[in-house]
């Protein structure tokens, strides 16, 4: 399979960047996440991202849904009739999805998992593939974001994207900021170039959400894995921190309780890109076809 | 291997978005199809003295581009930056390649057609006729040689996204799409000619009909579960109503169409009305199977189980080793 039209694990200097600094990245630990959405309102605050509905939707704690133009993290909440053990802790334990009454009596047949969502900013990433004016570009730093001087809201990232992140802002631009274009998280490209955390980052009260140089991350994330199995927490996996996943590896990875699918999330989401030079192939052959076939309508005929 | 009756979901919500893309596109995929194999049909009929074939085929080039070039621009979120596309060329978006094709075929399709339209203005007017229709001939030339470009880039513009209905359809959906141009051009040649000069057209549709109905049997073969959203409930009787349209408007034309003028306008607008049916079930499949997360979740789980299991996957025909 060629993979020419698939970019480069090295995200910055496949773009062009020559000597970037470190890539940044998110590391969501949700098995330290309490579902406080602090980062949802710090993100709201910081991006100045519009309000976009207000409604019950009938999903435990989670009345914003899922990500989109105008939400850019997103904790989903899950009861399940499960116990977060399947094997007794060996040591203290790190505490993890219990109160104290049941962390102190070693049981509990429920669990109740959070996970605060956010754009992934894949290595190999789609909506940047097919953006068509080059609004959106790879910064410096590794991570995905939008020009909102330059995307004419053509929308062809929101169903190129396999996590179904970016969105098209619905809205007039002259009375909703950025309306009629693409829109996501920017991983507060303005903070993090002048040093700071992102603000969903800052705002996390439990360092559930952690943000540093991409390698530092996995690293870390690999010990915290290790350690929740060595607590009997056998459940707990990374999701999007291998570079030969399907997308190259995520810059935003987290670390799950669960199969994808039960937090929304895909479970083998593969860049569309990986597939184009075939397609391209097969419309360069219909194409000549066509032309065959007109050719062939025209050869024996006579008035 | 059979794919699971149940899966797991977050609320039953979509994993992945909907295209924001409104009526105008699937219009579009119409009316691009339909301009591509026009300058075809136009560029064969000039060449072989098929004048109301020529005049039918180029004015309907010129119209369908210009109308789906209208549709592009208004479904942008920002139609006023439309010229935003022409900043850069990307071979990794098919909507930018389509962009420098359309930018090409465009006035190619124009030029060929000016000195058609010359004819239609009145009086003295068509003075103007003359050094329009000089240059016609290799305009109409060029248009065609770009015509298949620009009816089959579409498929891989739907194909190459995450959406599920439309990335499992990518091996054959170019093919479908042609066959689907030719049959309209086919269709638009027999309505705008008279039936002596329109046997090209008579064939080309019969020929797209063909390529179109094998290429959409096969596509469904290979699209796992993502086929039902093509072929149940509304989108499917879409599709059950362009092959019907299809069939009838190219036997009827072909065996009965050098007969009867009415009969080949007959057969004609029913080649339009399939194509016009076909481009819709396509878009409509796609966005209602981003909107049911089973599509997205089943496959992709298979995948998963599949590795798991040491099997070999090959996410180019992952659908085809699973259904």
């Amino acid at each position: 399979m060629s993979t020419a039209f698939v970019g480069p694990l090295d995200a910055a200097r496949g773009a062009g960047w020559q000597d970037p600094p470190p890539r940044k990245g998110f590391f969501t630990d949700t098995s330290l996440c309490i579902g406080c959405k602090a980062c949802e309102v710090a993100c709201k605050e910081w991006n100045h991202v519009p309000e976009d509905g207000l409604s019950m939707l009938g999903s435990s704690y989670d009345n914003t849904g899922g990500l989109g133009a105008s939400t850019w993290r997103h904790v989903a909440f899950i009861e399940q009739r499960k116990p977060m053990r399947t094997v007794p802790m060996l040591n203290g334990g790190s505490g993890v999805g219990l109160t104290a009454a049941a962390a102190a009596s070693g049981a509990s047949d429920f669990r109740w998992l959070m996970s605060s969502d956010v754009c992934k900013h894949c290595t190999q990433a789609a909506c940047l593939d097919v953006c068509p004016t080059g609004a959106l570009m790879r910064t410096e730093l590794g991570t995905v974001v939008v020009q909102d001087d330059i995307c004419n809201g053509c929308g062809y990232c929101v169903p190129a994207c396999p996590f179904g992140v970016i969105e098209r802002r619905d809205g007039d631009a002259a009375t909703v900021p950025n309306g009629g274009i693409a829109q996501k998280c920017t991983l507060c490209y303005d903070r993090i170039g002048d040093g700071m955390l992102p603000a969903c980052a800052q705002a996390c009260p439990t360092e559930s959400i952690q943000f540093g140089d991409l390698d530092e991350l996995r690293e870390r994330a690999q010990r915290r894995v290790g350690s929740l199995h060595a607590d009997g927490v056998s459940d707990a996996r990374l999701y999007g921190e291998n570079p030969n996943d399907g997308i190259g590896g995520a810059g935003a990875f987290f670390l799950l309780l669960d199969e994808p699918e039960v937090y929304g999330l895909p479970p083998d989401p593969v860049v569309t890109t990986r597939d184009l030079p075939a397609m391209w192939r097969g419309a360069a052959l219909a194409g000549a076809s066509l032309l065959a076939g007109a050719v062939a309508s025209f050869i024996g005929q006579r008035q | 291997m059979v794919p699971p009756a149940t899966f797991t979901s977050y609320y039953g919500r979509p994993v992945v978005k909907p295209s924001p893309w409104q009526a105008d596109i699937p219009a579009y995929l119409f009316l691009g199809g339909l301009a591509g194999a026009s300058s075809m049909l136009a560029a064969g009929a000039a060449a072989t003295g098929r004048p109301a074939l020529r005049r039918t085929g180029r004015l309907g080039a010129l119209g369908a581009i210009s109308l789906g070039f209208a549709a592009l621009i208004h479904d942008l979120g920002r139609p006023e930056r439309f010229l935003k596309m022409l900043r850069v060329a990307k071979p990794t978006s098919p909507m930018s390649v389509g962009t420098w094709i359309l930018t090409a075929y465009g006035p190619l399709a124009g030029v060929a057609a000016a000195g058609d339209l010359a004819d239609l203005l009145p009086g003295r007017l068509t003075r103007l006729g003359a050094p329009l229709r000089a240059l016609a001939a290799p305009a109409g030339i060029g248009a065609a040689a770009l015509g298949g470009g620009v009816a089959s880039y579409t498929a891989v513009l739907l194909a190459n996204t995450a959406t599920p209905a439309w990335h499992e359809a990518r091996r054959e959906l170019p093919f479908v799409f042609i066959g689907s141009a030719a049959a309209s051009a086919g269709g638009l040649g027999m309505l705008g000619a008279p039936v002596a000069q329109a046997g090209p057209a008579r064939r080309l549709a019969a020929g797209g009909v063909a390529v179109e109905y094998v290429a959409a049997r096969r596509m469904r073969d290979s699209m796992g579960i993502t086929a039902e959203a093509l072929h149940s409930g509304r989108v499917g009787r879409l599709m059950s109503a362009s092959r019907a349209l299809d069939i009838a408007g190219a036997a009827a034309g072909l065996v009965l169409g050098r007969r009867s003028r009415v009969i080949a306008t007959l057969s004609g607008a029913a080649l339009l009305a399939g194509a016009g049916c076909l481009r819709v079930a396509v878009f409509e499949a796609g966005q209602q199977s981003a909107r049911d997360p089973r599509y997205t979740v089943v496959p992709q789980r298979q995948r998963v189980e599949l590795r798991a299991a040491g099997q070999p996957v090959d996410n180019q025909t992952s659908t085809r080793l699973c259904s």
